[in-house]
């Protein structure tokens, strides 16, 4: 059978063509079209008539009063920056998961996917700009979305000092300090850390990467397996305590055990998908010969399998505290439940996110077909962006949060950029890593 | 059961050779009745022309039937035989039930399948291997050629055999009582003579 595929050429380049450029720019006229009527509606209303509904629940009554006593009213721009951190959290995920997924398949020694493993690879260019985009948000908007960045929490003579905030105080600002400074240096710290690693390791990774085409050998190979390493150990920390500090943090009270693996399992399933999604686009222009069904067989697995581990997570974190029904645990969910803004999406999220892709994917011949794929991808990474949105949203903008134009608009800016970014970086090296060791491992899988 | 009697056996030595060898066989017409294998070989069963199992579906099937158990069973128990308050849910709620729900889905699945291969591929505890080929087991791949499902002679079709590479290729018979063996006289063989004689002795 080798004999079959041998003379199939694998130094293929990815022409990032004008017809492509188009669409995406289209992506982004309809995105940016989007946002100005969302921010319209916003400012002609939709705020203000929000406003004066009742507060749902205690909770969300007492800390409303206590922002209006900041005086941090409800205007447009906090909904925006709020869409901006959604988008930030979910595409980082995807880019760093594209890095991830790489540094898995070298320390793994797999050779199924060297084939296509410059498209995942590619996804970590994105890493730079969702980190500086980070910081900006988070400069810009931190009171608006984080209720512990303000002082007065930890400030025991004020009449809105709040015992439990304080006692994590030294995770924000300054550990084993009593001190509160005006900006929460770990925090800034943690963030840009997380970030310039991530960066440098994945171009430590795409370097030795690019080297490979050009020398060949197995020195790179080995390089590789070392930095991969690393990177897997790093990222095993600091994609838990990302989760921790910029989507937990945001209800600063309530706290999961369970959330960074939450986190990691929404951000694994939608890489995956994104992986997967591009393997197919990319198989139907015409690229990425040497693959077949029975590499995209191998990728519905993989989204089967993740989006089943998605559900588990998010199932034992919500059974545990449904069952132990403490308050300052159940509040998470009640506080979802019971909004009319929030509780439809909770189970559209379920629906999106684990009964569609394990009745469509179940079978093997769903996961060999590029259509079928194609649509559970698409379904897969717009059910995590709403599970993203489920954990921000709620937290953040409160009975103000909705889904509508300007969540739509932020996040197909996003997605252009992703998109550019992505497709940009994959078009100016080989498409295949030609000198790969295990490339006619890849040439030759089957399932 | 005079027709299920008369082998011609191929030896082979390698698994590509023996993949292509199943091929060209099939291409000339010829049925082959069974390959014997000593660990499984990718692709044989293509070659074979084998269509592909029921096994998927028979498991859904099986899951579903647990999943729908659990849930009966749940809502009876707890909502209308012995109701209970736990931690003031409600009788029935469905959270609660998801783990069990779960768990009874999987155990049937399992069982479903594992009772299914052993009936649909004729493995009951009463089965008697009829051996072609002890090496089987051990190096060899070996193929069986039923003379009674085929047209061709016994002289033509070792041509053919060795024509694809074969190793060696002979004659196999079964006698009456070795075609149709009874489980009881195998057992007692088998404690008193150790494995079965009826395999070809090894040199």
């Amino acid at each position: 059978m080798a004999s079959e595929v041998q003379d199939i050429d694998v130094n293929e380049q990815f022409q990032f063509t004008a017809k492509a450029k188009k669409t995406l720019f289209t992506i982004l006229g309809v995105g940016v079209v989007s946002l100005v009527i969302g921010i319209i509606i916003e400012m002609v209303g939709g705020g203000a008539e929000h406003a004066s509904l009742t507060p749902v629940n205690d909770s969300m009554a007492s800390t409303n009063a206590m922002a209006a006593e900041e005086g941090h009213a409800y205007h447009w721009w906090n909904k925006l920056f709020v869409n901006m951190w959604i988008n930030n959290v979910y595409f980082t995920g995807l880019a760093l998961i594209g890095v991830f997924w790489v540094a898995v398949q070298y320390v793994a020694s797999a050779g199924w996917s060297a084939g296509f493993k410059r498209v995942p690879e590619a996804f970590g260019y994105f890493l730079p700009i969702t980190g500086v985009l980070t910081l900006v948000v988070f400069i810009l908007a931190n009171h608006d979305m984080f209720h512990w960045t303000h002082a007065n929490l930890y400030d025991k003579s004020s009449p809105s000092y709040d015992p439990i905030i304080d006692g994590k105080k030294g995770f924000f600002y300054i550990p084993g300090s009593d001190s509160v400074p005006s900006i929460p240096i770990f925090y800034y710290i943690r963030m840009v850390f997380f970030f310039i690693i991530w960066v440098l390791m994945f171009n430590l990774i795409r370097k030795q990467s690019i080297l490979e085409d050009m020398n060949g050998g197995l020195k790179h190979y080995r390089k590789m397996i070392t930095i991969s390493g690393a990177f897997l150990v790093f990222f095993g920390l600091s994609s838990s305590v990302s989760a921790w500090d910029w989507v937990m943090s945001i209800d600063t009270h309530w706290f999961s055990t369970m959330f960074g693996w939450y986190v990691f399992a929404s951000w694994f399933v939608s890489g995956l998908a994104a992986i997967t999604l591009f393997l197919v686009m990319l198989m139907e222009a015409g690229y990425l010969k040497i693959l077949n069904e029975n590499h995209l067989h191998d990728m519905g697995k993989f989204v089967f399998g993740f989006s089943i581990f998605w559900t588990y997570i998010w199932f034992s974190q919500f059974l545990l505290i449904y069952y132990a029904n403490i308050p300052e645990e159940s509040i998470y969910f009640y506080e979802r439940l019971t909004s009319d803004n929030y509780s439809k999406y909770i189970f559209f999220n379920l629906m999106l996110n684990f009964l569609f892709p394990f009745l469509v994917l179940m079978t093997r011949d769903a996961k060999r077909k590029m259509t079928l794929l194609k649509i559970v991808c698409v379904v897969v990474l717009v059910g995590h962006w709403f599970d993203f949105f489920l954990m921000i949203t709620p937290g953040t903008l409160k009975e103000n949060g909705s889904f509508g134009f300007m969540e739509v608009g932020v996040t197909m800016i996003y997605l252009f950029g992703f998109l550019w970014v992505v497709l940009n970086n994959l078009s100016k090296h080989k498409l295949i890593a030609v000198n790969h060791p295990m490339l006619q491992e890849s040439i030759h899988h089957t399932t | 059961m005079e027709s299920n009697k008369h082998f011609v056996v191929g030896i082979f030595n390698d698994q590509d050779i023996l993949i292509n060898a199943v091929k060209k066989i099939r291409s000339e017409g010829v049925k082959i009745h069974e390959v014997y294998s000593p660990y499984p070989v990718h692709h044989l069963e293509h070659a074979l022309g084998y269509k592909r199992s029921h096994m998927p579906v028979a498991a859904f099937f099986f899951g579903l039937t647990g999943t729908i158990l659990a849930i009966l069973m749940q809502t009876l128990m707890m909502g209308v035989d012995w109701p209970m308050i736990i931690g003031g849910k409600p009788f029935i709620s469905i959270p609660a039930f998801v783990p069990v729900t779960f768990e009874l889905t999987v155990l049937l699945a399992a069982y479903g399948m594992g009772f299914y291969f052993f009936i649909t591929q004729d493995l009951g505890p009463t089965r008697v291997p009829r051996i072609f080929d002890r090496r089987a087991t051990d190096d060899k791949h070996v193929m069986a050629i039923d003379l009674s499902e085929n047209t061709r002679s016994e002289d033509e079709l070792k041509v053919l055999l060795e024509s694809v590479e074969a190793e060696e290729s002979y004659r196999k018979d079964f006698t009456d009582e070795e075609n149709e063996p009874s489980f009881g006289k195998y057992l007692i063989d088998v404690l008193t003579n150790g494995v079965t004689s009826s395999s070809r002795q090894l040199n």
